[in-house]
C-alpha cells in the first residue's frame, strides 16, 4: 500500500498579542508536531471537540495555513510552502458551510470552471465537458450552472461544492466537516454520495468531524484529537467500541445513543485546557481517572500497540 | 426582486430620485436655456424682490439674475460634489481592499496612516489642506475628498477582511487563481454594494461640505459662484434682503435632502440584511391575530397547546412554521420534540410565552393553555408575569443568550428580583446557591465574572441556573445541548435530568437528536414541515415509530457502533413553507405514497396505547386503538 | 485600569506625532515664498532673505520640523504676522470660546440624539418612529451656515428673543444668563447635525441589539419592557453608540467653524479661516495642531470609557 499523504511533525503555533514591530506577546500551539500517514484509497477520519486543532491541520495540509515546522508529503511529494495553486492539483478542500463557500456573485458555471481553467487551462469546450461529467456523478442537474448559490439549499450547495473539489482532479479530499450544517436526512444523501464518488473515482478521503456516529460510518481507520495531538489511531470499527486512550473512551461513552441510559461519563465538571497556558504532560491528565503521577511529568508519545492502533497514553485501557 | 424594483417600492427614496433627476436635468440644460448671464452687474437693479418684473427669483447684491446664477451653481456644486464623491470613493476603496485583503503589516501600516488622518477633526485637515493650496474651487474638491478618503478606506477595509477570510476565497485559491484576480473576480463584486451604499449616504454630505468651504470664501471665488458662495456673499445682506440667502440655501437643502433620501433608498435595497427585513425590532411579545375560533381547553395537562398555528409574514410571503400543533405536558414530566431545521419545532416552543420575533412572526390560531390560563393572547403584563416565573427558557447558544455587559450575578440576581422583591444581597445569596446547584465551582466568584469569561459549557449552566431563578413549573429548553462538545453535553444532560427528577420539573426539551431524547424524555413529538407527525412515549416510539417519516429519519441517523456502513438516505428535499402541499407534506419523499396521502387534510389519530399518527397507512396499528 | 490609562497615553504620542508631520508636510508645500506673503509690499530681495532666515526657512525640511517640534513642546508656537501676538496666546484665548459653544453643543446632540434614536427604535414604524426620521432627514440635509442666518433671521430679528451674534454684550456684565442667551442659538444651530446623525445611529445600533438573543432571554426571564430596553438594550447599544460620540465630537468641533462665521462668535475656527485668508501661516499651523491634539486627547477619554463599559476589552 503506498501512502497517499505523509505528514511528519507537523506543528503550528500562533501569535497572540501581536505588535508592530517587535515579537509578539506570546505563541499559542494549535497542533502540536503531529505524524500521520493515510493510505492510498483509505479514509482517515479525524475526530475532537472544538479547540483540538482539527481545522488548522486541515487548513495546513491543503496549504491554507503556512506550517510553523514538519512536513507534508503528498504522494510521496514533499509541499512545505503555503501555496494552494500547488497543492490545489493534488488535494482539495471541502468546507463545512456550503453556502458561504460559495461566491455569492458567480454563477455556478463560473465557479465549476475556475478550477478548470486556472489549474489545467483547458479549453471552453473540454470544461462543458468535464462539468457534465461531474455534474452527473453528484447528481446535479446541468440546468443549475446559470443559476447563483443562493438559489440551492444546503444539500444541493454542498453537492457543488464537492463538485468543485472533484473538478481540480485532485485525488485526495480534505473534508472539514461536510455534513454538520445539513440535517440528518440531507447529511446521509452526502455521505453516501461520498462514498459512491470515492469508489468511482478511487479518490482517498481525511474525514474531519466531530460526529462519532458519522465519523465511524464513513470511514476505515479514525485518529482521536485531543487538544492539538493524536491521541488514538485505530481501525473505525474497534476506536469507540474498544476504545484504549481513556480520552477516546470519555468520549465513545459521552455519545447519546438510543438504548442507553443517561449517566455522566465524568464525576468532575471539567473542560479543556486553557492553551495560552498549556500544562505540563499529558494534557488529559486533569479530567483522567486514570492518571498516575508519570503523566503530570512527561508527554506520552505516541506508540504503536498490535498491528493497527496507535496510542499516546502513559496507562491505557 | 430587482434593485429598481425595491428602490420604487420605497416611496421616499422614490422621491428623492425624482427630485434628484429633474435637478440633474436641469443643470445639464443650463446652458442651453434662455437665461440671463450669470456674471453680468446691473447695479442700478440690485436686491429685486423675487416675482419682479423679469426676473423671477430677484436679484443679488450686484444686481445679478438670481435664478441664473442659482442654476449655474447647482451645476458647480453637484459638479464637484460628486467628483469628490467619486475621488474619495475611488482611492479610499483601492487603499481599503489592499489592506484588508493582504491583512498583516501591511495592513497595519496603511491603516495606522488613516487612523492619523481620522485623528483630525476633519475641517482642520480641510482647511490646512485648502490654506496649503490657496483657495479655489478645484482646491476645495481635492480638500474635501482627501478628507473623506480614510473614512472610505476604513470602511471598505472592514468589508474586504470578512470577505478575504470567507471559504469561497480560500476554494478559489484552491482553484490556482493568484491575488490579483482573487482581488478582482471574488473580493470587487461583493465590495461594490458596499462602496455604493458609502458613496450614495455620503454624497450629500460632500456637497454640503463643498458648499461650506465655498460658503468661508475658500472654494469658488468671484465672480464665479457655486451655491456656497453665493450664499456667503449674501450673509451681509441677510437682514435686508433675506431672499438673497434664501433662495441658495433653500436649493442645497432640497439638494441633500433628496441625495440623502435616495441614498438611504440605495442603501435599503442593496444591504442584504436590510433587504430580507431583518431590521425590524421584534415586538415584547408575539402578534396574535387569532382568525379561527378559540379551541376550548381539555385535558388537564400542565401546558397543553392545541392547534397552535404561527406564521412568518415577510414580503408578501407567508411561511407556515407551525401548521397546527396539539401537544401536552403533564407535571413532572419531559416531553421531546424532535424534527430537522424547518420543522417549526423551536417555533412551537417559543409561541408559547410569546417569544416568536414579531414582525415577521404570526400567531394566527390556537391556544396554549398553562393551568387551565389561555397564554395566546394573554395581555403582555400576565405573560411577563409568567416569563420566568413559572415558565422558563433555556436557548441553544449560551454565549449569545446572555448579556455581554452585565455580570453573571447581575443577570441572576434581575431574573429574582423581578419576580420576587428582595434585598439585592439576598438575591445574592440566593444566586450563589443557584449556582452551587448547577455545581458550578467557586460560585460565589463566578457571580462577579462576565459571560465572555465562561467556558460554553459553564454558560450554559449559567442559563440553566437563570431558569431555575424562581423555582419554575415548566421548563422549555431550545436545543440547549447542540453548541455543545459531545462531553460537555453529556455533562448538561446529567444534570438537566437529575435537576427534573429532584424538583419535579416539567420539561420540554427541543432537539434534533434522537440519542438525546431517548436518555432524556419520557414522551415525543416527532414534528415534520410545521405539524406533528407522531408522538407517544419515548421507547414504543423508538422501538416501533408508526410513521414513515420517523422510521426513515431514524434509519439514516448513523449508529454508533454500528462500523462503516451504508446509510439509508431519505430521497429528496423538505418542503418549503410557503407553499405547502396539500395532504401529507412528506409525500413527494414517502416510499409509502399513494393518490390519497396528497389529498385533503389528514388527522392526528389514535393507533396504540397512548399513541398518536398523522398517516393513512401507518408502520402499524393495534386493533384497540383502531377503534 | 491604571496601567490601560497609561498603555492608551503612550500610544497616543505616535499619534500626536503624526499629525503634527502631516500638519508640517501640508503647510511646507505650500507654494512661493511664505516670507514674501507676510511681507507683502515690502517685500525687497534683501528683506526676505532676512526673514526667511530668521524664521530659519533656508535650512532642510527635516531640520526644520524638529525645531518647530522642539519649539512647540516648549510652548512656542511662533508669532502671528497678521496680529502681531504669541501664536498660543491666540489659540488658547480662542479655544476656549470654541469649547464653551462646541461642548454645549456636544452635550446637547449626545443626550438628545441617544434619547431620540433609541425611543425611535422601541417605537419603529411608529408615530414617533416617523416624526424622528424625518426630523433627522432634515438635520443632516440642511447646511447648519444656512440654519443659523435662518435662525438669526427668525429668532433673533424677528422675534428679538436672542441677540444677533457674538458671545457678549457689547456693552453690560459679562454674566452666565447673558452668555446663555448669546449661547443658545449657535449651540443649537451647531448641535442640528450631530444630533441627526448620533439619532440616526443609535437607533440602528438599537435596532441591531433588539434582535440579539439576549435581549430575548431577557424578555423569557419576564423583564420589564422598559427595562428591556433602557437597561439591556441601550447598554449593549452603547457600545456601537460611544465610538460614533468620539466621531461626532470632531464633527462639532468642524461645524464650529461656520457657526462661528455665522454667529460671530469669537472662536478658534473664525480665527482659522480668517488667518488662511490672510495667510498667516503660522497662525493656521498652530492652530491646527493645537485643536487637533487637543481631539486626539479628547478620543482618548472617549476610548476609555468605552473600556469601562464593556469588559471584553482587555484593560
Amino acid at each position: 500500500m503506498t501512502a497517499a499523504l505523509e505528514v511528519t511533525e507537523l506543528y503550528k503555533t500562533f501569535a497572540v498579542g501581536k505588535r508592530l514591530i517587535g515579537p509578539p506577546r506570546a505563541h499559542v500551539r494549535a497542533v502540536q508536531p503531529l505524524t500521520l500517514t493515510i493510505n492510498k484509497g483509505e479514509t482517515l477520519g479525524i475526530v475532537g471537540e472544538s479547540g483540538c486543532g482539527k481545522s488548522t491541520l486541515a487548513r495546513m495540509l491543503v496549504g491554507l495555513l503556512e506550517p510553523s515546522g514538519g512536513q507534508i508529503k503528498i504522494e510521496g511529494e514533499p509541499l512545505n510552502t503555503a501555496d494552494p495553486a500547488a497543492f490545489g492539483r493534488r488535494i482539495q478542500y471541502v468546507f463545512q458551510d456550503p453556502v458561504s463557500s460559495l461566491n455569492p456573485r458567480r454563477t455556478i458555471r463560473q465557479i465549476m470552471e475556475a478550477p478548470l481553467k486556472h489549474l489545467h487551462g483547458m479549453s471552453k469546450a473540454a470544461r462543458a465537458r468535464r462539468i457534465a461529467e461531474i455534474f452527473s456523478a453528484v447528481n446535479l442537474r446541468l440546468d443549475f450552472l446559470d443559476r447563483y448559490p443562493h438559489e440551492f439549499s444546503g444539500g444541493q450547495a454542498q453537492r457543488i461544492v464537492i463538485g468543485r473539489a472533484l473538478a481540480a482532479d485532485a485525488r485526495i479530499l480534505v473534508l472539514d466537516e461536510p455534513v454538520s450544517a445539513l440535517d440528518v436526512s440531507i447529511q446521509a444523501q452526502v455521505l453516501n454520495l461520498l462514498s459512491d464518488l470515492k469508489e468511482k473515482f478511487d479518490l482517498t478521503y481525511l474525514f474531519i468531524s466531530h460526529d462519532l456516529a458519522v465519523v465511524e460510518a464513513i470511514s476505515d481507520r479514525i485518529a482521536v484529537l485531543y487538544f492539538g495531538s493524536v491521541v488514538e489511531i485505530g481501525p473505525a470499527i474497534q476506536v469507540f467500541s474498544q476504545p484504549r486512550h481513556p480520552y477516546t473512551k470519555l468520549l465513545a461513552e459521552s455519545a447519546p445513543v438510543v438504548g442507553r441510559p443517561l449517566t455522566a461519563p465524568e464525576g468532575r465538571e471539567t473542560e479543556l485546557p486553557d492553551p495560552h497556558n498549556p500544562p505540563q504532560g499529558c494534557a488529559f491528565r486533569a479530567r483522567c481517572s486514570r492518571a498516575l503521577s508519570q503523566c503530570g511529568l512527561e508527554r506520552p508519545e505516541l506508540v504503536r500497540e498490535g498491528a493497527d492502533r496507535i496510542i499516546a497514553c502513559h496507562n491505557s485501557l | 426582486m430587482s434593485f429598481l424594483g425595491l428602490l420604487v417600492r420605497n416611496r421616499l427614496a422614490f422621491a428623492g430620485l425624482v427630485v434628484m433627476l429633474v435637478i440633474v436635468v436641469l443643470a445639464l440644460v443650463t446652458p442651453l436655456l434662455p437665461l440671463a448671464d450669470p456674471d453680468v452687474t446691473d447695479t442700478a437693479n440690485r436686491f429685486k424682490r423675487p416675482f419682479a418684473a423679469s426676473v423671477i427669483l430677484g436679484t443679488d447684491h450686484l444686481g445679478r439674475d438670481l435664478l441664473s446664477r442659482l442654476l449655474w451653481g447647482v451645476r458647480l456644486s453637484l459638479a464637484v460634489g460628486f467628483a469628490s464623491a467619486l475621488i474619495a470613493a475611488a482611492i479610499g476603496a483601492a487603499i481599503g481592499i489592499i489592506a484588508g485583503f493582504y491583512g498583516g503589516r501591511t495592513d497595519n501600516v496603511i491603516m495606522r496612516g488613516v487612523d492619523m488622518l481620522m485623528a483630525f477633526p476633519y475641517i482642520l485637515l480641510a482647511l490646512a489642506i485648502v490654506a496649503s493650496l490657496g483657495p479655489g474651487l478645484i482646491n476645495a474638491l481635492i480638500a474635501v475628498a482627501a478628507v473623506n478618503i480614510p473614512f472610505f478606506a476604513r470602511n471598505i477595509r472592514g468589508v474586504t477582511v470578512s470577505i478575504a477570510h470567507t471559504e469561497f476565497v480560500d476554494a478559489a485559491r484552491l482553484s490556482g487563481m493568484g491575488d490579483a484576480r482573487i482581488i478582482l473576480t471574488e473580493i470587487l463584486p461583493n465590495v461594490v454594494p458596499v462602496i455604493v451604499i458609502a458613496m450614495s449616504t455620503t454624497v450629500g454630505w460632500m456637497i454640503l461640505e463643498t458648499a461650506g468651504l465655498s460658503f468661508l470664501g475658500l472654494g469658488s471665488q468671484p465672480p464665479q459662484a457655486d451655491l456656497g458662495s453665493m450664499l456667503g456673499e449674501a450673509r451681509s445682506a441677510l437682514i435686508t434682503n433675506p431672499h438673497t440667502s434664501i433662495v441658495p440655501g433653500a436649493m442645497i437643502l432640497v439638494i441633500v435632502m433628496s441625495i440623502n433620501l435616495l441614498g438611504d433608498g440605495v442603501r435599503d435595497a442593496l444591504d442584504p440584511r436590510l433587504r430580507s427585513g431583518a431590521l425590524s425590532r421584534p415586538m415584547p411579545s408575539t402578534l396574535v391575530r387569532r382568525e379561527e375560533p378559540v379551541p376550548a381547553k381539555e385535558t388537564s395537562a400542565l401546558l397543553a397547546l392545541s392547534g397552535l398555528k404561527t406564521q412568518f409574514h415577510s414580503n408578501g410571503r407567508i411561511h407556515k412554521a407551525v401548521g397546527g400543533v396539539d401537544l401536552y405536558v403533564r407535571p413532572g414530566e419531559c416531553v421531546g420534540v424532535v424534527g430537522e431545521s424547518g420543522s417549526g419545532k423551536s417555533v412551537t416552543a417559543l409561541s408559547v410565552m410569546g417569544l416568536v420575533a414579531s414582525p415577521p412572526g404570526v400567531i394566527t390560531a390556537g391556544a396554549a393553555h398553562f393551568s387551565g390560563q389561555d397564554l395566546i393572547g394573554a395581555n403582555y403584563e400576565t405573560l411577563r408575569r409568567l416569563r420566568g416565573d413559572r415558565v422558563a427558557y433555556i436557548f441553544q447558544d449560551p454565549l449569545t443568550a446572555l448579556h455581554p455587559l452585565y455580570t453573571v450575578g447581575a443577570q441572576l440576581v434581575e431574573a429574582i428580583r423581578v419576580h420576587h422583591a428582595m434585598p439585592r444581597a439576598k438575591a445574592r445569596e440566593h444566586a450563589v446557591e443557584l449556582l452551587e446547584s448547577v455545581r458550578i465551582p467557586n460560585a460565589e466568584e463566578r457571580l462577579d465574572g462576565y459571560p465572555h469569561e465562561l467556558s460554553g459549557g459553564m454558560r450554559q449552566r449559567v442559563g440553566i441556573a437563570m431558569a431555575l431563578a424562581n423555582d419554575p413549573e415548566l421548563i422549555i429548553a431550545d436545543e440547549p445541548t447542540t453548541s455543545l462538545d459531545v462531553t460537555v453535553q453529556a455533562q448538561i444532560l446529567s444534570l438537566l435530568s437529575e435537576l427534573q427528577r429532584e424538583r419535579g420539573l416539567a420539561i420540554i426539551f427541543i432537539t434534533h437528536d434522537f440519542g438525546v431524547v431517548a436518555q432524556l424524555c419520557n414522551r415525543v413529538a416527532v414534528m415534520y414541515a410545521g405539524r406533528i407527525v407522531e408522538e407517544g412515549p419515548t421507547d414504543a416510539i423508538l422501538n416501533a415509530p408508526a410513521h414513515p417519516y420517523t422510521a426513515r429519519l431514524m434509519a439514516c441517523v448513523p449508529e454508533l457502533g454500528r462500523g462503516r456502513h451504508r446509510l439509508a438516505a431519505i430521497p429528496g428535499l423538505p418542503p418549503v413553507l410557503d407553499g405547502l402541499p396539500e395532504g401529507c407534506a412528506f409525500a413527494e419523499r414517502c416510499h409509502k405514497a399513494k393518490e390519497a396521502c396528497r389529498t385533503g387534510e389528514i388527522a392526528l389519530t389514535a393507533n396504540a396505547v397512548q399513541r398518536a399518527v398523522r398517516c393513512i397507512d401507518p408502520e402499524f396499528r393495534t386493533a384497540d386503538a383502531a377503534r | 485600569m491604571a496601567d490601560y490609562i497609561l498603555k492608551r497615553l503612550v500610544s497616543a504620542i505616535p499619534v500626536l506625532l503624526g499629525i503634527s508631520i502631516i500638519v508640517f508636510l501640508i503647510m511646507a508645500m505650500i507654494p512661493g515664498d511664505p516670507a514674501m506673503a507676510i511681507l507683502g509690499s515690502y517685500a525687497t530681495p534683501e528683506n526676505v532673505e532676512k526673514l526667511n532666515r530668521d524664521l530659519g526657512l533656508d535650512k532642510p525640511l527635516v531640520q526644520r520640523y524638529f525645531i518647530w517640534l522642539g519649539n512647540m513642546l516648549q510652548g512656542d508656537f511662533g508669532r502671528s504676522f497678521s496680529l502681531n501676538r504669541a501664536v498660543l496666546h491666540e489659540v488658547l484665548e480662542r479655544f476656549n470660546a470654541t469649547l464653551v459653544l462646541a461642548g454645549t453643543s456636544f452635550v446637547i446632540c449626545s443626550v438628545l440624539g441617544v434619547a431620540a434614536g433609541t425611543v425611535s427604535a422601541a417605537r419603529q414604524y411608529g408615530l414617533a418612529d416617523k416624526a424622528i426620521t424625518f426630523a433627522v432627514l432634515l438635520g443632516i440635509s440642511i447646511p447648519s451656515f444656512f440654519l443659523g442666518m435662518m435662525m438669526i433671521l427668525v429668532f433673533a430679528v424677528n422675534l428679538r428673543w436672542f441677540p444677533v451674534s457674538g458671545m457678549w454684550p457689547i456693552y453690560g456684565e459679562r454674566d452666565l444668563p447673558s452668555l446663555i442667551s448669546h449661547l443658545t442659538l449657535p449651540a443649537m444651530v451647531l448641535a442640528a447635525v450631530a444630533t441627526g446623525v448620533i439619532a440616526r445611529l443609535s437607533r440602528s445600533a438599537m435596532l441591531e441589539v433588539l434582535r440579539q438573543d439576549f435581549i430575548r432571554t431577557a424578555r423569557a426571564k419576564g423583564v420589564h419592557e422598559r427595562s428591556v430596553i433602557w437597561r439591556h438594550a441601550l447598554r449593549a447599544a452603547m457600545v456601537s453608540i460611544i465610538p460614533v460620540l468620539g466621531v461626532q465630537a470632531g464633527f462639532v468641533l468642524s461645524g464650529a467653524v461656520y457657526v462661528e462665521i455665522v454667529f460671530q462668535w469669537p472662536g478658534v475656527g473664525r480665527m482659522l479661516v480668517d488667518a488662511i485668508l490672510k495667510r498667516d501661516i503660522l497662525l493656521v499651523q498652530g492652530g491646527v495642531v493645537f485643536v487637533a491634539a487637543c481631539y486626539v486627547m479628547f478620543n482618548l477619554a472617549v476610548d476609555l470609557a468605552q473600556s469601562l463599559l464593556d469588559p471584553r476589552i482587555k484593560t
